[in-house]
């Protein structure tokens, strides 16, 4: 019981120390964002890092979740004859929920993962610290780009991750499934509002920025030889993952 | 020009530094000797703000930089040049791009200039038909000249290099070492070198300072810490110039 309590109590200290410190990067991020000099060479390269290579990964997760959710969905709205609803529900699922999440935990995977392993190596093998003795801000040259890279592209994807699921879910349903396609983009029109899609586009945005800043911090304060990078790494996936989950709950019921 | 007064500096128990007091004179070239793992590099890292101390001051230029900010030591830090132990090139960039980051990052030189300045800093540390290999390729000695080309790009005053010679062969050291005396004796800089080199620190020193157990224990121009009382130094001075290998069946 002791025991248990001195864990819970390290516990909560380093996840408030954490909080604390991913709050202060954020903090410098954003100070040092309009700062010169611009480095757009690297926030392009970073870019194309998180958007153009994530791509594929997305619009396959994008069209596999679309084809499901048709299947799932054919099956209970058939029980009471709403196979009509099948073009909304998949339409709404993307946009206000698997879009942006999916999206983001793929990016959490490919990009954010590669953001603590590369600031992670920088950092063991004294090349922050380089940085840092040339008279560069290791904040400004390395994060910044990465944060808006991240919060620029998620979004981006979203929208793209949104219309390859809605393609999927039409390809199962009015292919395979047979709903008629009139009905189908019909009932997908009247169901699916603007603000869906645009509060999907809003968690996009927040997300893409926690798990930059998250792959960020993580790489940034390694420590430990390769060993620490690899911890880097790996917690830098599993901490963004389920803040992009948590923060999912919260955004949707606080704003939505 | 950097003074330091009673500097201490632990990690976690263990101590390092426990009240180094060092003073260095404008335009002279001072090197710091010791055992392995005494604290020299810690020590180096102090005087750019990369490490801050326990307890103690760090005075450059009469100024007090202790307590100084990060922005307060990014001004700063742009006249110094810096050479770490193990190089920290960055390896996503060539030989050629690590040397032009300093200059690219803190002057306004066109590409051509720049690629002047590259090219001459290469080609006193023998690099030039290297200039295009990444890091990952380099041996690593050739590591240390690229970065020694790197710390030097900006033309700095004070130099801070952190075991220059070591791991490169009898004829580099030599050469680099004279580059280093070179460019101080040339542009008056202020050099604080870290080297097990004794023999080269006693031909090229204008100083020496000598760490031990977290303190300098000798402080002189090189003839004083040839004749120093203190045992350890003795000692240190003596392994280096009679040093050979222990007779057969002897054991250290
Ligand atoms: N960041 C750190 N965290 C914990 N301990 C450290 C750190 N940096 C150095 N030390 C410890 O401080 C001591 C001095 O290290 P330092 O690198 O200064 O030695 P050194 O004199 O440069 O040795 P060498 O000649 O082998 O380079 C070592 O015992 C080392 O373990
Ligand atoms: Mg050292």
């Amino acid at each position: 019981m002791g025991n248990f309590l001195v864990y819970l109590g390290s516990f909560g200290l380093s996840f408030v120390s954490q909080a604390g410190g991913m709050f202060l990067l954020l903090v410098t991020t954003l100070s040092l964002t309009f700062k010169p000099p611009y480095r757009v060479r690297h926030l392009f390269k970073q870019m194309e890092f998180v958007g153009v290579n994530s791509l594929i990964v997305v619009v396959l997760t994008a069209l596999f979740s679309g084809m499901v959710i048709a299947f799932q969905s054919y099956r209970a709205l058939s029980k009471f004859g709403g196979e009509s609803l099948l073009g909304g529900l998949v339409a709404l699922s993307m946009v206000r929920e698997l879009g942006p999440v999916l999206t983001s935990l793929m990016v959490t995977a490919r990009a954010g993962s590669a953001m603590a392993a590369e600031l992670g190596t920088m950092r063991v093998t004294e090349q922050i610290d380089a940085l840092q003795v040339m008279a560069v801000h290791p904040v400004h040259y390395l994060v910044v780009p990465r944060f808006w890279a991240a919060v620029l592209m998620v979004p981006l994807l979203t929208v793209i991750a949104d219309a390859v699921g809605i393609a999927g879910g039409y390809l199962v349903g009015v292919m395979l499934l047979k709903v008629d396609a009139g009905i189908f983009v019909e009932r997908m029109r009247d169901m699916v509002e603007w603000i869906d899609i645009s509060s999907g586009i809003y968690k996009a945005f927040v997300f893409g920025g926690l798990l930059a800043l998250i792959g960020c911090y993580k790489g940034y304060n390694a420590s430990g030889g390769a060993e620490g990078v690899g911890r880097a790494t790996t917690e830098a996936v599993v901490i963004a993952s389920v803040a992009i989950l948590v923060g999912d709950y919260i955004l949707t019921s606080l704003l939505f | 020009m950097v003074e330091l007064v009673d500097l201490h500096k632990s990690f976690g128990e263990q101590k390092v530094l426990t009240g180094v007091n060092l003073k260095i004179s404008r335009g002279s070239l001072t090197f710091i000797m010791g055992r392995s793992g005494t604290g020299k590099s810690v020590l180096l890292k102090h005087i750019i703000g990369l490490l801050k101390p326990d307890r103690g001051k760090i005075i450059i230029d009469g100024q007090d930089v202790t307590e100084y900010s990060e922005a307060q030591w990014q001004r700063l830090r742009r006249r110094f040049g810096f050479l770490f132990q193990e190089g920290a090139l960055f390896d996503s960039m060539t030989v050629a791009e690590n040397v032009a980051f300093p200059l690219i990052e803190h002057t306004s030189l066109s590409w051509r200039e720049i690629e002047k300045r590259v090219q001459e800093k290469l080609s006193v540390v023998g690099l030039l038909e290297d200039r295009d290999k990444y890091p990952a390729e380099l041996s690593g000695g050739m590591r240390k000249r690229a970065a020694l080309a790197r710390a030097l790009a900006l033309d700095p005053e004070i130099i801070l290099f952190d075991e220059p010679t070591t791991g490169l062969d009898p004829i580099l050291q030599v050469s680099i070492m004279r580059l280093i005396r070179d460019t101080q004796r040339q542009f008056g800089l202020t050099g604080i070198v870290v080297t097990h080199d004794v023999s080269i620190a006693m031909k090229a020193a204008d100083f020496i300072a000598v760490l031990h157990e977290g303190q300098i224990v000798a402080f002189g121009p090189p003839e004083e810490i040839r004749g120093s009382p203190h045992p350890f130094v003795k000692q240190f001075l003596q392994s280096a110039f009679e040093g050979c290998l222990p007779e057969e069946g002897s054991h250290v």
